[in-house]
């Protein structure tokens, strides 16, 4: 990005004076207590929503235009209101969850691999055409998305995608993020003299790959999985338009069709189940990034720094 | 990084041309299977309905009616040569996307669809839709109220079955009323527009009634008014809120927009309903099928609402306009017209099926349920033992006639709150300036769909 | 799509640096084919079916029919558009900025060590991230309801009007909900590289007798540039295709969400609500252009700052 990260330093002093530095800023520095009362602030403003959502996840439709927002009504049914959930409509919220992670389990997998092993090539290897497939995948993501969903539903149902899983799956697996971080990331967890050595011993590549880079990856792979699973499991604008069998949907696009179901004759508003939905959906992509936090931060601290 | 990024242009324009060349194709490929391709096969008589009921089949439905899967499963029951796949791919313009697309891209969609009335001259124009008279289902016109047959057919074709009708009319808070000092029920709308102010005065957060802006709302204010706003010709559209009816609207509903007499909550959210629980939204002017979502999500109001006939202009006997209410469609892509059109005829027209979609709250647009005893007589617990289907029933036979929509009517509502409500919504100014508005941006978009714009 | 996988990609990493030992030959395909020939497929041929589309005319009367450039002609005159793309711009240069300088400091003061749960603060205020747009939307929704919602109950406690959906507010109402969303992956971002700054220079300023100031300045800010730039890229393809947070909150506020609220809900409403995917496709396209433009001279300009 800049001249300073473009002329790189050798990566292996880079990375032992990294590992030497193990306490953040400077050490000895004294705690503010200033300062630790802004980032609170800040931190309430951040989880407030989220605590809001707790709270109200907890209260029946009743209850949560009677009482006051921020906290707890009489009476705790966020239990009663998940059993709600689960059972709304022959039980079609489970279904969701299990079609969500399907996709993710696929798209966000399937993502992995492909943009795993291309940003390997485009770090690894001088090849022609390597310049053409940056500039053609920089110059495509900047098209919005949501405006190319008429072209490619159209070619889709030509090839008789739409209204099946894969009409999501398919474009999940592309990854232009996870691209660049596997690229930065492999420059310098895969040395080159490995795969020379490698090559002079008669490996193929892609044995080369499976055998030794894949370990040398391995934090940047688990930081492009947790990244393209948030993806595909806040995916919503995709599935929305080409699925129409509510069967298909993932929890988005499911939670979104209960919120706006209110606004139809005859049916029902069911907010209190929207909300312990929303709250059901978000829960596993959050302990998912707290229980490998460690590995994500450590191939993201790489990416990042070019 | 710069210099980098500029480099492999040569390679990445050749890319590009690749991937232009390679669009071409698909393109090409595309390309002419988008024409109908159902209009061949597709006629008889009731008796080959009732044919391929026995053959059976299966059929995929969609609609978003409450109802629909309970009508289904009676239907599978009594005829169990037929599966249907039912889904509820969402509530009108999410269908109505749904169904274009389909459409569009030449396959996926379903063999029968709920489809409003507004928007069936839009899907008979771009003939996706099978014209019901191929299998005789014109024979059954004398078992619809007038003004909801009148909506599904368009140049003598009959492009649906009418399931529901919507007839106008006023429900008030009557507790509210006595409360405000209100004495006796707005028959005119100068009363109407008087009860408002005594309503404001006695508490400024209690309203007559709501409005933020809304096409299809305000479309059938000015058709009960008697305006023919909208007039279609074949492919000669021409909009006209000048008329003496749209005028006598704007007059009347100005004075209580423009005077912010009117409560600003959004129809259908939350806020609306407790409204209506809680005596702040004192009337709404609505189609018959509104008690059930009032029984439903208001049921704080239970006992305190009533029923009367629409306000009128003169004073005279009173004269409503449709308001929302929905059709079944046979989707012309659908590989089996015949059973589709059984179906469409059981769902619309069979006791048993318009049986279960009484008892679900909808309001029927068969004149035999309309004036069956145990329809109209029926007391409703809600309403104070009021028999409103009395009511409701009167006023679906007094609907003003000769009403049409444009051909472009969803994406014209879709507009309403670029134009009109902009224009008069947001400041409370006149519904003259915002009806201009948005006949502009109709007359706009009707030219560039080739229309001739009159 | 997600900002972040939308986004990403855009800024290169430096191109990594010619390997002197890595020999020019087409074994690299065995890598990035798969990758590109799902890229083919679903964004290389939408796009490529998009510009064929925008190059014609489809009516309800009269069919379809070649027209040059005529979309292009109109787009240009379209004050829509122009509307929708200015208000894009107006929300990008003072949402953006706001976002990053938040996440910016919070990155310095976790990274500084001088508060108490620096761990704590660094997860929590990255939650939001997690959290799907329409989840997110949602909630907000609620939070922002003037008569039952939070903002209506505080507007209660202590006598305030405050209508987060008022025409003036909506803009900041909007951006509020992006800010929350992605303040804490910034500030993440930001934190990683704070982090790989090599320790001995911060002792070399030490022993120079900097104070935290100057550390800031000389050390940490010059570190941060190239994440910055990276940052603020995403960001601006993240404005430019603002989509679900106006759309999800539009049926709240017809009147004021217009359907051209941004020029992505504009090229969605055209080809969903108005049939017209041609001019749609040409909107699609112009926008996508603006924006790698943008980004373009963003990135350029960064770059050149660092050199002098």
């Amino acid at each position: 990005m800049s001249s300073s990260t473009l002329s790189r330093p050798d990566s292996e002093g880079r990375a032992a004076r990294r590992k030497a530095r193990k306490d953040p800023g400077r050490p000895g520095a004294q705690k503010s207590i200033a300062l630790t009362v802004l980032m609170g602030a800040f931190l309430i403003y951040t989880v407030l929503p989220l605590f809001w959502l707790v709270v109200n996840a907890s209260k029946t439709q009743e209850q949560l235009f009677d009482s006051f927002g921020l906290w707890f009504a009489d009476g705790f049914s966020l239990f009663s209101n998940i059993s709600d959930t689960l059972s709304y409509q022959d039980g079609i919220f489970g279904r969701w969850i299990l079609n969500t992670l399907l996709y993710v389990v696929i798209g966000a997998g399937g993502a992995t691999l492909l943009a795993t092993l291309a940003g390997y090539g485009m770090a690894k290897y001088r090849f022609p055409g390597r310049g053409a497939v940056f500039a053609i995948v920089l110059g495509a993501v900047a098209v919005p998305g949501t405006a190319l969903a008429v072209p490619t539903f159209l070619m889709f149902s030509k090839m008789d995608l739409t209204n099946t899983i894969w009409a999501v799956i398919i474009p999940s697996l592309i990854s232009p993020f996870g691209l660049y971080l596997m690229w930065v990331f492999a420059i310098e967890a895969v040395p080159t003299e490995i795969l020379e050595a490698a090559r002079m011993d008669g490996a193929s590549e892609l044995r080369t790959f499976f055998t030794i880079s894949v370990k040398l990856l391995a934090p940047g792979i688990v930081t492009v999985l947790l990244f393209t699973t948030v993806a595909t499991w806040n995916n919503y604008f995709l599935p929305l338009i080409m699925l129409s069998d509510p069967d298909l949907y993932p929890l988005t696009v499911g939670l979104n069709q209960w919120n706006a179901q209110a606004q139809s004759a005859g049916s029902q508003p069911v907010f209190d189940l929207v909300l312990t939905g929303s709250l059901l959906s978000i829960i596993p992509i959050v302990v998912a990034f707290l229980v490998l936090q460690r590995q994500w931060q450590s191939g993201l601290s790489a990416g990042s720094v070019k | 990084m710069s210099r980098k990024f500029f480099k492999p242009r040569s390679r990445a324009v050749a890319g590009l041309a690749a991937a232009v060349a390679l669009g071409t194709v698909l393109a090409a490929c595309g390309g002419g299977s988008d024409s109908d391709g159902g209009d061949t096969a597709a006629a008889g008589t009731q008796a080959d309905l009732d044919a391929a009921l026995e053959a059976g089949g299966e059929l995929t439905y969609w609609s978003w009616t409450p109802s629909a899967k309970d009508q289904v499963a009676a239907f599978e029951k009594a005829y169990p040569n037929v599966k249907v796949n039912y889904a509820n791919v969402g509530t009108n313009v999410d269908e109505y996307t749904k169904l274009t697309n389909a459409i569009e891209a030449g396959s996926g969609a379903p063999d029968v669809a709920q489809v409003e009335y507004y928007a069936i001259p839009q899907y008979a124009l771009s003939e996706s839709l099978l014209d019901l008279n191929s299998y005789g289902l014109g024979e059954l016109e004398s078992s619809y109220t007038a003004s909801t047959w009148g909506q599904v057919t368009v140049d003598g074709k009959l492009f649906g079955l009418p399931q529901d009708s919507g007839p106008m009319a006023m429900f008030y808070n009557e507790k509210s009323f006595e409360a405000a000092g209100v004495t006796e029920v707005p028959k005119t709308w100068d009363e109407y527009i008087a009860a408002a102010k005594k309503v404001n005065e006695y508490n400024p957060d209690w309203h007559i009634t709501s409005d933020t802006g809304d096409g299809g709302q305000t479309l059938s204010m000015i058709w009960q008014a008697g305006g023919h706003p909208l007039n279609v010709d074949g492919d000669k559209i021409n909009i006209n809120f000048e008329d003496e009816g749209s005028k006598k609207y704007t007059a009347m509903w100005n004075q209580l927009h423009e005077a912010d007499l009117l409560s600003d909550q959004v129809g259908w959210t939350d806020e609306w309903f407790r409204a209506m629980g809680d005596g702040s939204l004192v009337t709404l002017l609505s189609g018959a099928w509104m008690p059930g979502n009032m029984i439903a999500n208001a049921a704080a109001g239970s006992g305190d609402w009533k029923v009367a006939p629409m306000p009128t202009y003169d004073g005279g006997t009173p004269v409503t306009a449709e308001s929302g209410g929905s059709s079944m469609a046979v989707i012309k892509q659908s590989e089996n017209p015949a059973l589709a059109a059984a179906f469409v005829r059981w769902l619309n027209h069979d006791p048993e099926s318009i049986k279960i979609f009484i008892e679900s709250g909808g309001f029927p647009s068969t004149t035999a349920d309309l004036s069956d005893p145990a329809f109209t007589g029926a007391e409703s617990e809600y309403f104070g033992g009021q028999k409103i289907n009395e009511v409701l029933a009167a006023a679906a036979g007094t609907v003003q006639p000769n009403w049409s929509y444009l051909p472009i009517q969803a994406y014209a509502n879709t507009i309403f709150g670029d134009t009109a409500g902009k224009t008069s919504y947001n400041n409370n100014s006149d519904l003259n300036a915002g009806l201009a508005a948005w006949k502009a941006k109709i007359d706009e978009y009707a030219t560039q769909q080739g229309f001739t714009v009159e | 799509m997600t900002m972040a996988s939308a986004t990403a990609a855009t800024v290169p990493p430096t191109s990594p640096p010619v390997r002197r030992k890595t020999r020019r030959n087409w074994r690299g395909w065995i890598f990035v084919g798969p990758f590109m020939a799902v890229f083919a497929l679903v964004f290389i041929a939408p796009l490529a079916y998009a510009i064929y589309l925008s190059l014609f005319r489809r009516q309800l009367i009269g069919g379809n029919s070649f027209v040059g450039l005529d979309n292009y002609v109109q787009l240009f005159q379209d004050a829509a558009f122009w509307t929708s793309l200015t208000r894009v711009l107006l929300f990008l240069v003072i949402q953006v900025p706001i976002m990053l300088i938040i996440a910016l400091v919070a990155a310095m003061i976790i990274d500084g060590a001088r508060i108490y749960g620096a761990n704590l603060f660094r997860i929590a205020l990255f939650l939001p991230y997690a959290v799907p747009a329409v989840v997110a939307v949602l909630m907000w929704g609620f939070i922002y309801g003037d008569q039952f919602g939070l903002v209506g109950q505080l507007n209660d406690a202590i006598g305030t009007g405050f209508n987060p959906f008022d025409p003036s507010w909506i803009l900041v109402s909007i951006g509020n909900i992006v800010t929350w969303s992605f303040v804490g992956y910034n500030m993440l971002l930001f934190y990683t590289t704070l982090k790989t700054i090599p320790a001995e220079l911060y002792e070399a300023a030490e022993l120079d007798g900097a104070n935290q100031l100057w550390i800031m300045r000389a050390i940490k800010l010059p570190a941060l540039r190239g994440t910055l730039v990276i940052a603020t890229i995403f960001s601006i393809i993240g404005s430019f295709q603002l989509f679900n947070e106006p759309n999800i909150l539009r049926p709240l506020v017809k009147s004021i969400i217009t359907t051209d609220y941004t020029p992505n809900m504009y090229a969605y409403n055209l080809a969903f609500s108005g049939q017209q995917q041609n001019y749609s496709a040409t909107v699609a396209i112009v926008m996508g252009l603006v924006t790698a433009i943008i980004a373009y001279v963003v990135q350029l300009r960064g770059s050149r700052t660092e050199d002098r």
